[in-house]
């Protein structure tokens, strides 16, 4: 079987190398010239808010569709057939919660973090501190999921499942992702996450018209294809059931997790980052209608490419494969287009990662320079050069905490990862942003309840779920402390975190008049934008 | 800073109290409150039906493509529709009763240098 071969040493190691090297020479090239030299701590977090809608729907697609959606979905669907196909869905529906209830208001009410928008009206010290901590708590489980990603990916391409070598990717991608914060800010991230978005979303569509081209251009035989390959799974590969199905708790986890998908986006900290990039709420507005276009244009591909790489490729070379699931979209690159075009796809794969890992790293540095250092610990009398200046160094923090915990990861299915930070932005982050926006009684002991109970509740769920221990793919294999059932621990920690809110601001009689007359007048009307951006 | 005798508090107090704001706000929830219920309303009968309805989610409808599919890819026409149409709506109903309510809370301060 060519696919067998495929797995052992699949393409060119050295062509793979020098075509990573090429993007990542030229994506750095492009960063220096846009958006090289000293920065504002506008220029820094938000790119002085100067992208235009258009553009920056790319660099959300840029950021969102990242190597959980290609790699992770892709790899789902290929062994798990229709249940894979969920995520797509979730993480597609979950857009419209940005849409109409998140977006607009939120650009019209903040300027730099979560937390400018999270502290309008409450009490500015706890509530910075809460947002902080949920924002790097989230954005670590996405960066975990990213850098596994990128382990998994080029252990593949080079052919080596040890672990050294992936850790020594892994280290380099770290290493790669930190120039580009500190040289670029969030201009140059923005750039490079846009080119990305084109060139990833045109691989794809290259890749679906291949897979197809093979069945005639017909998904129904391209489907038989998949089943006939996968003997074991059958007809089942085509219904809802083959991971999930198998008992009551697979099936509750299932409803989980689909919980934690489609209220986890409006939450998460890089993606409402990405609002503050453009000038006006109209602006947000075309970015998330851009944005649904092409992040549902790029799902709709997976499904092709899910179903092309269960049946060119096949269950057994993928799981035989360095990288599992992960390596099915790459694996289906080379059964199609030999070692250049899995050198090219591999190549996007990577600068994807990039591209989002440093979204994510522009989100929690701003996030730790600007809330926790500026205006905790130094009442909010930090110059911005002092500001950025921490900026920079909680960069490189982060990215040495996304190199270590990224060594730990690399064995778990990449989707899964990034949903279990869905699951905590779900819990800890939505239920105060939506209260702030939309209810009037809101205050601050019910934001605190909420970020912390949401934020806790899910985290020690993870902690006590399969996923860390008690079965085969753990985290710490051969311990087994797993006493709660579920894989996703959305189903009880977004409710949870509504009802701490809900419970806190019942229990407390503060109430901003003022600030909360102002707040929800700029939410709808748009009014003062214009200065909270310039000054 | 405003030259106007009414704080600046009071006066946002004033313009949220006001029938224009309250007209606003209702336009704006009367919205995306409904559309919002559907569509969650929407996705979860279709998460629930795959996990517990999985056999008729299976129903072959023509060649492989099956209940299942057709459901999913609705999901995705349902989201490109509600786009479509919030979009047009802010842009026709909502977008000049904002601006309009904008440019009445005038003078509160001029904008400062770009930076």
């Amino acid at each position: 079987m060519t696919t067998l071969a495929a797995a052992t040493s699949t393409g060119s190691p050295a062509l793979n190398i020098t075509i990573f090297v090429v993007f990542v020479v030229a994506t750095l090239a492009i960063v220096i010239k846009v958006a090289g030299g000293k920065k504002t701590a506008s220029q820094m977090y938000t790119g002085g808010a100067a992208f235009s809608g258009r553009q920056n729907g790319l660099a959300i697609a840029g950021d969102y569709l990242s190597a959980a959606s290609f790699l992770g979905i892709a790899g789902a669907i290929a062994l798990q057939g229709y249940d894979g196909f969920l995520y797509s869905i979730g993480f597609l529906v979950a857009w419209l919660v940005a849409l109409l209830l998140v977006a607009e208001l939120f650009r019209n009410t903040g300027r730099f973090t979560l937390a400018d928008v999270l502290s309008y009206r409450l009490k500015q010290r706890p509530m910075r501190i809460a947002t902080a901590t949920s924002v790097l708590a989230v954005s670590f489980f996405y960066l975990l999921a990213q850098m596994a990603g990128a382990g998994g990916l080029v252990s593949l391409l080079l052919g080596v499942d040890g672990a050294a070598a992936q850790n020594i990717v892994i280290a380099v991608v770290g290493v790669v992702m930190v120039a580009y914060v500190m040289i670029g800010g969030m201009k140059g991230t923005t750039w490079v996450q846009m080119i990305k978005a084109v060139l990833l979303i045109f691989a794809v569509a290259l890749m679906t018209v291949m897979v197809l081209a093979q069945f005639g251009m017909n998904l129904s035989s391209l489907m038989q294809g998949a089943v006939d390959k996968n003997p074991a799974a059958g007809d089942k590969l085509l219904e809802p059931g083959l991971k999930y199905g198998k008992s009551l708790t697979t099936q509750i986890d299932f409803i989980s997790l689909s919980l934690a998908l489609v209220l986890g986006t409006a939450g998460l900290p890089h993606v409402l980052q990405r609002f503050y990039t453009v000038p006006t709420s109209k602006q947000a507005r075309k970015s998330v209608e851009w944005a649904i276009w092409l992040i549902g244009g790029f799902y709709l591909l997976t499904l092709v490419i899910g179903y092309g790489a269960g049946a060119l490729v096949g269950a057994d070379a993928i799981n035989a494969a360095p990288g599992k699931a992960n390596a099915a979209a790459p694996l289906l690159a080379f059964e199609l287009g030999g070692s250049w075009l899995l050198g090219i796809v591999s190549g996007i794969a990577f600068a994807t990662i990039l591209a989002v890992v440093a979204g994510l790293t522009i989100t929690a540095s701003a996030s730790f320079a600007h809330d926790l250092y500026n205006q905790v610990f130094r009442n909010g009398e930090a110059t911005q050069e002092e500001e950025v200046k921490v900026s920079r160094y909680a960069v490189v923090g982060i990215g040495l905490v996304a190199i270590f915990g990224g060594m730990f990861a690399k064995d778990q299915n990449i989707a899964f990862l990034v949903a279990l930070a869905f699951a905590v932005a779900a819990s800890a982050n939505l239920p105060t942003i939506l209260y702030s926006l939309f209810w009037k009684r809101f205050n601050t002991r019910g934001a605190l309840w909420s970020m912390y109970g949401g934020l806790g509740s899910a985290l020690v769920l993870i902690a006590l779920s399969p996923v860390v221990s008690g079965s085969e793919t753990a985290m710490i294999p051969g311990a087994d402390f797993s006493i709660f059932p579920l894989a996703n621990p959305g189903l009880i920690s977004i409710p949870l975190g509504f009802f701490l809110g809900w419970l806190g601001s019942v229990t407390s009689k503060e109430f901003n008049r003022a600030k909360y007359a102002e707040m929800e007048v700029r939410s709808l009307t748009g009014h003062g934008v214009a200065e909270t951006v310039d000054h | 800073m405003s030259n106007d005798a009414q704080p600046l508090g009071e006066r946002y107090i004033a313009v949220q109290e006001s029938e224009e704001f309250g007209d606003l706000r209702r336009t704006f929830r009367g919205f995306v409150f409904p559309v919002t219920a559907f569509f969650l309303a929407w996705y979860f009968l279709y998460v629930l039906l795959s996990i517990f309805a999985s056999d008729f989610m299976g129903t072959k409808v023509f060649g492989n493509i099956n209940i299942g599919l057709i459901m999913g890819l609705g999901q995705f026409v349902t989201t490109f529709a509600i786009t479509i149409i919030y979009v047009r709506w802010a842009a026709k109903s909502f977008d000049p009763k904002a601006e309009a309510l904008a440019a009445t809370i005038t003078t509160i301060d001029t904008p400062e240098a770009k930076d």
